[in-house]
């Protein structure tokens, strides 16, 4: 006969690590959402665990989604939650839109960290407070171990249009100006350091951050914006010619005009790479009407995300789809995506 | 930034170009040897700034471009046997093999990884103790003394699971084999900076001398480049062949010793096919008999496939400095960096790929 000690063997929670039985909508899931989700995500929407959030909205709206996947998860100056919100935020502010609410998927890869969970959705509460936003609905599932990297976070946003017009590659007049709001290819060679373990004598922290504020103060100034676009992956190279094509326009630009920080270029030297063509999480080009160029960059220096703006170049005759940059001695060069992945080379 | 700026300065740039101009009394031909001299030319447009008379002439110093492709076709293999670890530098992954590339075999499933230093592939080796670690050792004298520590160490500590895939290549007998082309043009050469910081530039004396050609031995930043065509205008406009040193913040006469005798305790000299050019004696490195149970080749018996060449495509002849990427007719259009018909689109180094980027539309046009 069993003595009074005896007990049924209670399954351990095992909330340290992630497991297959934290997606499977059950308590676990709940166990989950509530010790780490619902707080840090609170809100009306949430606190009332429909399967969707009601919203009251008005006027043009923009809409979109991005999908954010890093190695490492956590890296100098941010980690993969700080990326999912500025990314999508980001891309709420390149069509003129104030961000207001985002939606959050997540994909969790069982063994994941519970703490290392925790201070991504901690760093997602922080981002999405300072860019002003809130996540109103989200989801998770966690699959099999080796079946994903760590996490993957989905990110959709929807902002209130405060543009009157379209901003948009279309729009993009003969003489424009060509403006970035600071220094190029930080995130890139941060992620790439992490990464690599590639030991620079100084730590180069990625420049991920919310751009939504100059942007809003340069349409609330009157500036004409008549295109944005945030640089990410492909870098200024891909994104000068992603519009110079869709626009079908050239863009001229000076080589010595684009802010490289030191220990990013001599990385890039090092690395072989060109830093034209490193990824971006803050930073964004904004064309102008020339006669509205210093007062944009006025405008711009007066907030700390985008106090390096510089004028980088315009809008020239030329054939569609071209962008030559003006290199250091004189010579001009064809500026191109990359080609394919971005590869390290010999020596 | 310091030993950057001061050497991309567009007045002592234009200074040179003038000099250079000033010097010129008819037409030169001179071969800059070194694939990242190549791409520095295209992008800052150093060539712009030349006068009409002075002609660069790109060579065969793109150690992506020169690999054979069997070499290639081996590391996909070795690559592609289950459980082996296949390390690399990262502008060999897309460089084609007659089949495929190291890419789409890592995609296929293949355990293939890009390292920045050998020794990385031997610390790999050190924590995968079950498994088969590869490193494939390709380039020129910049990077043989890099592969050689790894091979040195990996015997050291007694590695039974680390080999190297080895394809190195000398820059020397390629120039001699330039010359002594039945159309060779080339009336002087500016040698490799890098190269030579490893080797010295003794040996390019009795070449100088034999080929009466001036070498001048060049770094990589536009006023290098700028200084090294000036000299060895200079040399030619005065009759001259010798070797001059303008990379002397980096290159010695006699190298790096340290570096040479691990090379020779490690590597022996033999003949080396090289891509799109063909074989030349006593071009290439292999490894030495003490080492030999290092080497990836005798340890899985790879084979490789046969050489397979777009019948469009003349890499061969513009490694060579004979055409230019331009004089191609697919350049642009049939071949791009995303679809490379020959190695020389590939590498970020390579001559075609170097115009592509940086010439782009106008190059293609230019080629109609």
């Amino acid at each position: 006969m069993p003595n009074g000690d005896f007990a049924c063997p209670v399954p351990l929670a095992g909330d340290e690590t992630i497991q297959v039985a934290h997606g499977g909508g059950g308590r676990a899931t709940e166990r989950l959402l509530d010790t780490i989700f619902r707080p840090a995500f609170d809100g009306p929407e949430l606190s009332r665990r429909h399967d969707g959030a009601r919203l009251e909205l008005s006027g043009p709206i923009a809409f979109t989604t991005d999908t954010y996947v890093v190695k490492p998860l956590v890296f100098p100056g941010g980690d993969i939650g700080r990326l999912a919100i500025n990314g999508t935020v980001n891309d709420l502010a390149m069509c003129g839109a104030r961000p207001t609410c985002l939606s959050a998927g997540f994909v969790l890869e069982e063994g994941l960290d519970t703490a290392l969970l925790g201070r991504i959705v901690a760093s997602m509460r922080d981002a999405a407070r300072s860019a002003g936003v809130r996540i109103v609905t989200g989801d998770l599932k966690v699959v099999d171990r080796g079946k994903a990297d760590g996490i993957f976070i989905n990110t959709a946003g929807i902002g209130t249009i405060v543009a009157p017009y379209a901003i948009e590659p279309r729009s993009v007049r003969y003489g424009d100006a060509v403006i970035l709001s600071g220094d190029i290819g930080r995130h890139g060679i941060a992620v790439m350091a992490a990464r690599e373990s590639l030991g620079f004598e100084s730590v180069i922290e990625s420049d991920c951050a919310s751009v939504a504020e100059p942007v809003l103060t340069l349409l609330k100034a009157g500036i004409d914006l008549h295109c944005l676009r945030d640089l990410t992956r492909g870098g200024l190279a891909s994104a000068l010619v992603e519009i110079a094509e869709t626009a079908g326009v050239a863009i001229a630009i000076e080589e010595r005009a684009i802010p490289v920080r030191a220990d990013v270029a001599s990385a890039c030297e090092i690395l072989g790479l060109d830093p034209f063509h490193v990824a971006n999480e803050g930073r964004f080009v904004a064309f102008v009407p020339a006669d509205q160029a210093s007062s944009a960059l006025k405008i711009m220096s007066r907030h700390q995300v985008s106090a390096g703006a510089a004028m980088i170049g315009t809008i020239v005759t030329g054939a569609a789809g071209r962008v030559s940059c003006r290199g250091p001695i004189g010579g001009t060069r064809i500026i191109d995506m990359l080609s394919g992945e971005q590869l390290p080379r010999i020596c | 930034m310091k030993y950057r700026d001061e050497y991309r300065d567009p007045a002592a740039a234009r200074r040179y170009a003038d000099a250079i101009a000033r010097l010129v009394t008819r037409s030169w031909k001179i071969m800059e040897v070194c694939g990242g001299q190549t791409h520095a030319i295209v992008r800052y447009g150093i060539d712009q700034l030349l006068p009409q008379a002075v002609t660069l002439v790109h060579g065969p110093g793109c150690p992506v471009c020169v690999t054979p492709v069997d070499y290639i076709d081996k590391a996909i293999e070795i690559a592609a046997r289950p459980g082996t670890i296949f390390c690399s530098f990262g502008d060999m992954l897309r460089v084609p093999g007659s089949e495929t590339d190291l890419l789409a075999t890592k995609a296929r499933g293949a355990d293939v990884r890009v390292v920045y230093s050998p020794l990385d592939a031997v610390d790999i080796a050190h924590s995968n103790p079950t498994r088969e670690v590869v490193f494939f050792a390709v380039g020129f004298e910049t990077t043989a003394p890099a592969n050689a520590m790894a091979a040195y160490r990996a015997k050291r500590d007694g590695l039974t699971n680390f080999s190297l895939l080895v394809s190195h290549v000398l820059v020397p007998p390629a120039m001699t084999a330039i010359l002594r082309g039945p159309t060779n043009r080339i009336q002087g050469f500016l040698a490799a900076g890098h190269v030579c910081t490893v080797m010295g530039f003794e040996e390019y004396f009795p070449i100088a001398v034999r080929y009466h050609v001036p070498i001048v031995v060049t770094g990589f930043e536009p006023l290098d480049i700028l200084e090294g065509v000036y000299l060895c205008v200079r040399q030619l406009e005065e009759g001259r062949a010798e070797v001059e040193n303008q990379y002397a913040r980096s290159v010695k006469r006699s190298g790096n010793q340290t570096a040479q005798d691990l090379m020779g305790e490690v590597f022996r000299v033999v003949p080396r096919r090289w891509r799109g050019i063909g074989e030349i004696a006593e071009s290439g490195l292999a490894l030495a008999d003490a080492y030999r149970s290092l080497d990836a080749e005798e340890r899985f018996g790879t084979v490789g496939l046969r050489e397979e060449r777009s019948s469009e495509c003349i890499s061969g002849l513009v490694l060579c400095g004979e055409k230019r990427p331009t004089d191609c007719a697919a350049f642009g259009k049939r071949c791009t960096p995303e679809h490379p018909l020959g190695v020389t689109m590939v590498s970020s180094e390579g001559t075609c790929a170097a115009y592509y980027r940086y010439r782009g539309a106008e190059a293609a046009v230019a080629a109609e």
